[in-house]
């Protein structure tokens, strides 16, 4: 059966997925949509109240440090991910060591832990008698220990940190993946004409590497933007004085505790716009690639 | 290619420590888990394990994410074979439109979501019900797996295909004996790719369900978190019996997760 032949008996098959699909996800986000048109409490009749929800978005405080804070976690869960991914890619792949496929494995499990996990882990390594600081104390850092979710100086960067922790295996794991494709010579080529560490990064490893980074980045922006269960369990409430907050939280926050559901659907379509436009990309890019 | 001792010995030592930084906070939760629960008391205790299967229901929330997960994995895998078997060797009319469509539910965020699914279903009365925890997760699932399946579809050989349809064999035929049976591989990547992204899903339970009988295993270990009498080598031992299905699996099949959540890599 070479694909092309026409047969209608196709619809039989993809309907049940597709009704599914419709009914508890693509209807939902419609009617997210409309939702995000009114204001109201989910309870009685709500008021038309147009676009004000989404002018709100960027006139209103609370909102505008929640897409902040987002903003700051992409650098923990995307930039700084990617920038030690491509360091030890690299290195890695130089050096030709022993025990890769132990590594792999290893810096790849965060990746799998379910998010609650990670976030009651690191919230004990983190407490203010937790190892974090009984380490720091015990080399006589005294200064350095904090109550690190507790504080609003440090929560959020402890959180992206957390975020760091476990964004780091997919990057590594992703350009380990994209520097087996670079072909051994363009390294040799390089070397012959004495190229050092740097250069050979610069001008083979880190060109060859350009469609596997815009996915990397891509890939953690978004899950930076949808993060939820991280901060909600390791910040409860929007963590000291709402240092926490991201739109993900605000969401849950405005349609099942203070009762602004249209603010929260019309947080959840910008929500949706940005992965959208996002994905876009990265579909774009690694279309190209294969 | 070779590289002097000094840096194969830097690298090592960068390796050593990352892999420490990647493992730490792993080991750490399983050796506070077997901690005595009284502070300053040495000795192994893996009896924590049991009191919190017992006293903290961990037995009942494993219970009923095991229901939930085998559910939507069971669900997601058949409709997504069905579907992309038909996207990926028939042509239809729309099917290419009908396909994107879907394709498009791979990146609709959950969070997005959420707030209309909890009103349609408390319209419908569908809250606190397993149908609830299970349905949406379906849908979301087999937008990536009709991307998954076709993709196998479309490059398994035709002319395998081609040897049964003069067999006499139909399109329903072709699909279970011929192309699934060699399929295999490409399912059961879907299969722990699903069963990871349930098992560890958080916000949809936590909306979705109010009724303590329900909750999952990561919602209940929220909550066993949140009690004041929790102490932290108990919330250890759950939190090891939350994590370790989907840990053990990914030991075991480690290929298949990597290989489905790079490739199959916009959901999320």
């Amino acid at each position: 059966m070479p694909a092309g032949e026409p047969r209608r008996v196709g619809y039989l098959y993809v309907v049940p997925a597709l009704a599914v699909y419709g009914a508890f996800l693509l209807f939902p986000l419609l009617h997210s949509a409309w939702i995000s048109l009114f204001e109201w409490d989910g309870l009685t009749l709500g008021t038309w109240a147009g676009l004000d929800n989404y002018l709100t978005l960027f006139a209103e405080d609370g909102l505008r440090s929640a897409f902040g804070h987002a903003l700051v976690l992409i650098l923990f869960f995307a930039v700084l991910p990617v920038i030690l991914g491509l360091v030890l890619a690299s290195a890695l792949h130089r050096s030709r060591v022993r025990g890769l496929a132990f590594f792999r494995t290893v810096v790849f499990l965060p990746q799998v832990v379910a998010m609650v996990v990670v976030a009651v882990a690191w919230q004990q390594i983190l407490a203010p008698d937790g190892p974090l600081n009984a380490a720091l104390r015990a080399v006589g850092l005294d200064a350095l220990a904090h109550n690190w979710l507790g504080e609003e100086s440090t929560a959020l960067i402890a959180v992206g940190l957390v975020g760091t922790w476990v964004q780091t295996g997919l990057t590594v794991v992703l350009f380990l993946a994209g520097i087996g494709r670079i072909s051994g010579e363009l390294y040799e080529a390089a070397r012959l004409d004495g190229a050092g560490v740097f250069r050979e990064f610069r001008s083979v490893t880190l060109p060859a590497l350009r469609p596997d980074i815009a996915v990397a980045l891509t890939l953690t922006v978004i899950a930076s933007l949808r993060t939820f269960d991280l901060v909600y369990v390791m910040t409860p409430l929007g963590g000291p004085g709402e240092s926490t907050t991201v739109p993900a939280y605000e969401i849950y926050y405005r349609a099942f505790q203070a009762g602004q559901v249209g603010s929260a659907a019309a947080i959840g379509v910008t929500l949706t716009a940005l992965v959208f436009a996002l994905s876009a990309v990265v579909l774009r890019v690694a279309g190209g690639r294969r | 290619m070779t590289v002097s001792r000094w840096e194969r010995a830097g690298t090592y030592l960068v390796l050593l420590l990352f892999a420490g930084y990647a493992l730490y906070p792993v080991l750490w939760i399983l050796f506070t888990a077997l901690r005595s629960d009284t502070a300053g008391q040495g000795g192994w205790h893996p009896e924590n394990f049991l009191t919190a299967w017992t006293q903290g229901r961990f037995g009942d929330y494993l219970g009923t994410s095991l229901i939930v997960a085998v559910a939507v994995v069971a669900l997601s895998t058949l409709l997504s074979v069905l579907a992309g078997y038909a996207f990926g060797t028939m042509r239809f009319r729309g099917s290419g439109a009908l396909f994107y469509l879907l394709l498009l539910g791979v990146t609709i965020p959950s969070q997005a979501v959420v707030v209309p699914l909890y009103f349609d279903l408390r319209d419908v009365g569908l809250l606190d019900t397993y149908a609830a925890l299970v349905l949406p997760q379906v849908a979301q699932s087999v937008a990536f797996g009709v991307f998954w399946m076709r993709a196998y579809f479309r490059s398994s050989s035709a002319s395998v295909v081609e040897a049964a349809r003069l067999d006499g064999a139909g399109h329903w035929q072709i699909l279970w004996r011929v192309l699934l049976p060699m399929g295999r591989p490409a399912v059961l990547t879907l299969v722990v790719l699903v069963f990871m992204w349930t098992w560890n899903e958080f916000l949809l339970a936590l909306v979705m369900v109010t009724d303590e009988g329900l909750r999952t295993a990561p919602l209940g270990l929220r909550f066993f978190q949140g009690r004041a009498t929790t102490s932290v080598p108990l919330l250890a031992a759950g939190s090891v019996l939350v994590a370790l299905p989907v840990v053990v699996l990914y030991l075991f099949l480690q290929r298949h997760f990597i290989r489905g959540m790079l490739d199959g890599a916009v959901k999320g």
